[in-house]
C-alpha cells in the first residue's frame, strides 16, 4: 500500500497529486480526508465510500480481482481527468481487492475544492468511471459455502459515465 | 506477445496469461480474438460473444480494431464491475 501523498499546494494548479492506492488493506477514511484537508485553500471536501451489502442475508464476501498495474495507471487516468474538467484542489481514489465482507468498504474517493460544486462533480465523475473503466471483477461468494458467480456489468453503470460525454 | 486474462474469460479459458505467436495475418484486436476463438473449446466458450469483450493494450483500453503490432502485452477481459 502505497503512502497517502498531499495534494499540490498550488491553488491555481489543474495538475493535482492525488492519493492513488489498490490494495487489500481496509480504507482509512479519515486520515485520507485529514491528508486532503486542512489547508487553508480548501472550502469544500466531497467523499463516496462504496460498500459491500449481505443481498439480503444471502452474500458472504464479495471476491474482488483485478488488474494489477493497469489498475492504478486507469484509476491515475481518471483523477487527470477529473482535474482538467474542474478546479479540484486535491483527490483520493482508493480500490481495495481481495475478499472483501459485507459491511466492509470496497471504494472510497474523495475530492476537495475553493467551492462545493466542482467537488461534488468531480467526486460523481471519478465513482462512475471506477465503475466502468478502472480494471475490477466482483465475484460472489454465498453464505453455504459456494462461490456464486460473476457479478454483470449494470447498463445504468454505462449510462451514468456514459452522460459526462454530453456534458 | 503475452496476453493475460481476467474473470470469467480467465476461468473460462483456464489459465491466467501465455505467451502467443499469432499468424502475420492477425493484425487487429478483432483479428486476435477471432483466432483465440478458434483455438480449442475452452477459447471458444470464453469468447463467444466477442463484441462484449474489452481489451487493453500494454495497460490502456483498445477498440477491437486497434492494431496489435508492437504489442507487449494484450489483456482480454468481461466489462468492468469494480466500485
Amino acid at each position: 500500500m502505497s503512502e497517502p501523498t498531499m495534494p499540490a499546494p498550488d491553488a491555481a494548479s489543474r495538475t493535482i497529486a492525488p492519493i492513488i492506492t489498490v490494495s487489500a488493506a481496509r480504507i482509512d477514511a479519515d486520515a485520507v480526508t485529514a491528508a486532503l484537508s486542512g489547508s487553508g485553500t480548501v472550502g469544500a471536501l466531497v467523499t463516496f465510500t462504496g460498500y459491500c451489502r449481505d443481498e439480503g442475508g444471502r452474500l458472504k464476501a464479495l471476491e474482488l480481482e483485478h488488474y494489477p498495474g493497469m489498475a492504478e495507471k486507469q484509476i491515475a487516468k481518471i483523477v487527470q481527468d477529473a482535474a482538467r474538467r474542474w478546479p479540484i484542489l486535491g483527490a483520493a481514489a482508493i480500490h481495495r481487492h481481495g475478499l472483501i465482507m459485507p459491511g466492509e468498504e470496497i471504494v472510497f474517493v474523495a475530492c476537495t475544492s475553493a467551492h462545493r460544486g466542482a467537488a461534488f462533480a468531480a467526486a460523481s465523475f471519478l465513482m462512475d468511471f471506477m465503475k466502468t473503466s478502472a480494471p475490477f471483477w466482483k465475484r460472489e461468494h454465498l453464505v453455504d459455502g459456494t462461490v456464486g458467480g460473476w457479478v454483470e456489468a449494470k447498463d445504468t453503470d454505462e449510462a451514468a459515465a456514459d452522460r459526462w460525454h454530453r456534458l | 506477445m503475452k496476453l493475460a486474462y481476467f474473470a470469467w474469460v480467465r476461468e473460462r479459458i483456464g489459465i491466467a496469461e501465455e505467451e502467443v505467436s499469432p499468424p502475420a495475418e492477425v493484425t487487429t484486436v478483432a483479428d486476435l480474438l477471432l483466432w483465440l476463438k478458434g483455438r480449442g473449446e475452452t477459447f471458444d466458450a470464453a469468447l463467444q460473444a466477442p463484441e462484449i469483450i474489452r481489451v487493453a493494450i500494454d495497460h490502456e483500453h483498445v477498440d477491437h480494431a486497434e492494431p496489435i503490432a508492437g504489442a507487449r502485452e494484450i489483456a482480454i477481459f468481461p466489462p468492468m464491475t469494480g466500485g
